[in-house]
């Protein structure tokens, strides 16, 4: 009894404690850490940022706290303006952006591509064409002994197995990638699926993250999948090459992807380049984004923190581009680099333009 | 002197009713906050679909499509079956330690055994039954001729029955430590055996107890998320077997939350969450109703 009371009464003390000596410390954080931009959202590009960012502190000071919390997540915090910058995988549509109390402006930072592997007996480097990739994630095609698989394959020994599909469990910019792709390849997709970060599935199991899919695909014999390209390095898996609109069987690779956005891109980036009309592309590629407000006095606290928000995104598309091959993102090409510029040049605080350069 | 002693008993007790009450306001404060919040959160998807949130078995965030049956069928399936598994293991654990080596070694080593897979992560089992359990289970699968995913219902089932067996043994030890020993004596003085004495006094004497330490345990299952996740397959389909892949609610909640950025996703996901608390609350009173019947049953 004793000891109960005694529990009580020190955790009542702490509690109290805790909470009175919390609201000095964070107003003074908030005075230091003036410069401390935040920002939060997709996990796809996070190796890449994570390694531009701690690369940029060392240069300049500037510290910059960024939480991969997902794409949605990052939208959501841009809407509720509690982030200084939002990151995501998917541009923001039309109805997302009618939610913004201001315009967004997106800037983009690298090109993923998302690779398809599977497990078969001597890791073969399979060609396929949009149509067996739809039936297959369709449930239409269910034995690696389609004639339409080996058709295109006629050097590659299948063993008599039913195809095991494994997608991505929880929301993911890989997924959307994915779908959009077989979207725009087969309308049947398109209209019993669909395009999104989380699909309605028609058959296969999920695994969590692109790890849990590669993994995944490693234990089960005879399944197939998708995940970004470094996890197919980094787990020494094989990957197939797809035919692009061109009619050309691409690898995917940081060449091949950055062909991809060799297109005519708009004027405020937003533009998916998956099943690109570029030759040499490969056509499962992306471009991932930085979102922010046109009038960075919406969410950011100060002019002045606005500013080197600003001169770090111009450094991640031009200095900082240098890390993305190492880290098997494909860099920006010329042209995304000059309307990112241009954005970038039209950003304000309050009505007045940031950068003056 | 005695008036101050008398003043000072006074103030220290009335101080502590006030941490006392203060203490249980609080819990109960924030176990109404927690249902206010999720109510308020799904009001859109509860006013969107009604009933057929629960009834309908498709999920398409795409077209905007939500019904959780298969999440339902999926936690229920995955938790009865946990349970159904574990139950008679942990009874023999309960035993053995409560009733066979109540002290040294064995006794020792197992208590330590029980507490330490209370102790160890949910993500470590998740790892486990995935690197483990799941090559097991898809040998087998390849030996019936069952799609060999390995992963799935019955996976994490198995899975969630070796996480929820601390619950009920450590609980169902201490009360069958409570269980009088003059009745037990009482039993072995009438002639009774050993085996008469466990089944006729101590399990009868502490049945409620280990009830209680059951249904506390069948909470858990209902509620486990990443070592599901892990192992159970993750498909939205209504579960063709429980062989097959399936999906619980708690795991959906987890996967999909991070990446829900319109309004009515993020709502439908916020009445998962409603109908998972919901669903534990309804088996935790049931819980009490069946522990009250079962004490005056056997009084």
């Amino acid at each position: 009894m004793k000891h109960i009371l005694l529990i009580i009464i020190v955790s009542f003390f702490v509690f109290s404690c805790g909470h009175k000596s919390e609201h000095p410390e964070s107003e003074e954080k908030t005075q230091q850490e003036e410069i401390e931009i935040i920002g939060a959202g997709a996990t796809f590009p996070y190796p890449l940022y994570s390694k531009m960012f701690s690369s940029y502190h060392g240069l300049t000071e500037v510290k910059i706290n960024y939480q991969a919390i997902g794409s949605g997540g990052g939208i959501r915090q841009m809407l509720s303006k509690t982030v200084d910058f939002g990151a995501t995988d998917a541009f923001m549509n039309a109805e997302e952006l009618a939610k913004a109390d201001n315009s967004i402006v997106h800037i983009p930072t690298c090109l993923g591509a998302v690779v398809i592997s599977y497990n078969l007996p001597g890791k073969p480097n399979l060609k396929l064409s949009p149509e067996i990739i739809a039936d297959i994630f369709l449930g239409k095609i269910t034995k690696w002994t389609n004639k339409k698989i080996r058709g295109l394959n006629p050097d590659v020994d299948f063993p008599n197995q039913r195809i095991i599909v494994v997608h991505r469990s929880d929301g993911s910019g890989t997924s959307f990638i994915f779908s959009d792709y077989l979207s725009k390849v087969s309308s049947e997709w398109k209209q019993s699926v669909g395009r999104g970060k989380s699909l309605n599935w028609p058959v296969g199991l999920g695994g969590k993250g692109n790890q849990g899919v590669a993994g995944q695909i490693q234990q089960l014999p005879g399944s197939i999948g998708y995940f970004e390209l470094i996890y197919a390095s980094s787990n020494d898996m094989p990957v197939a090459s797809i035919l692009n609109k061109s009619g050309n069987f691409i690898s995917p690779g940081i060449e091949s992807v950055s062909f991809a956005a060799n297109v005519v891109l708009p004027a405020d980036t937003r533009v998916s380049v998956t099943d690109t009309d570029a030759p040499e592309g490969y056509p499962l590629s992306s471009f991932t984004w930085l979102i922010l407000y046109k009038d960075l006095k919406t969410n950011v606290k100060s002019r002045r923190k606005a500013e080197e928000l600003v001169n770090m995104i111009w450094w991640m598309i031009h200095r900082g581009q240098k890390y993305a091959e190492p880290l098997h993102y494909a860099p920006l090409p010329n042209e995304a680099v000059m309307i990112s510029e241009r954005i970038l040049r039209s950003l304000k605080y309050d009505g007045k333009v940031i950068l003056s350069k | 002197m005695i008036n101050k002693l008398a003043m000072n008993s006074f103030s220290g007790d009335q101080s502590f009713k006030f941490i006392l009450l203060s203490s249980a306001a609080f819990i109960l404060m924030l176990v109404a906050g927690i249902v206010i919040t999720l109510y308020y959160y799904s009001s859109l998807s509860l006013s969107t679909f009604g009933l057929e949130f629960i009834t309908g078995s498709t999920w398409d965030p795409v077209s905007g499509e939500y019904g959780i049956l298969p999440f339902l069928i999926g936690t229920l399936l995955t938790s009865i079956i946990a349970l159904v598994i574990s139950f008679p293991l942990s009874l023999i654990i309960t035993i053995f330690i409560g009733e066979y080596f109540t002290t040294g070694m064995p006794n020792t080593l197992m208590r330590g055994a029980v507490e330490l897979l209370a102790g160890i992560p949910s993500i470590i089992y998740g790892f486990w039954g995935l690197f483990v359990l799941v090559p097991i289970v898809r040998e087998f699968q390849i030996l019936f001729d069952i799609a060999p995913y390995g992963v799935g219902i019955f996976t994490s089932a198995i899975v969630l029955a070796i996480m929820i067996i601390p619950y009920s043994a450590s609980i169902g030890y201490e009360v069958i430590g409570l269980v009088p020993k003059e009745l037990k004596e009482a039993a072995y003085s009438l002639g009774a055996t050993r085996y008469e004495v466990i089944k006729n006094v101590t399990l009868s004497y502490s049945g409620s107890g280990i009830t209680a330490g059951v249904l506390l345990s069948f909470g858990r299952a209902l509620g486990e998320t990443m070592a599901v996740t892990m192992v159970i397959g993750n498909s939205n389909l209504l579960p063709g077997s429980i062989f097959g892949p399936g999906n619980t609610m708690a795991s959906l909640i987890a996967n999909e939350f991070t990446e829900a950025a319109n309004e009515l996703y993020l709502s439908a996901l916020f009445e998962t969450g409603l109908i998972l608390f919901i669903v534990t609350a309804v088996i935790n009173i049931l819980g009490k109703i069946i522990i009250k019947k079962f004490v005056s049953g056997t009084k």
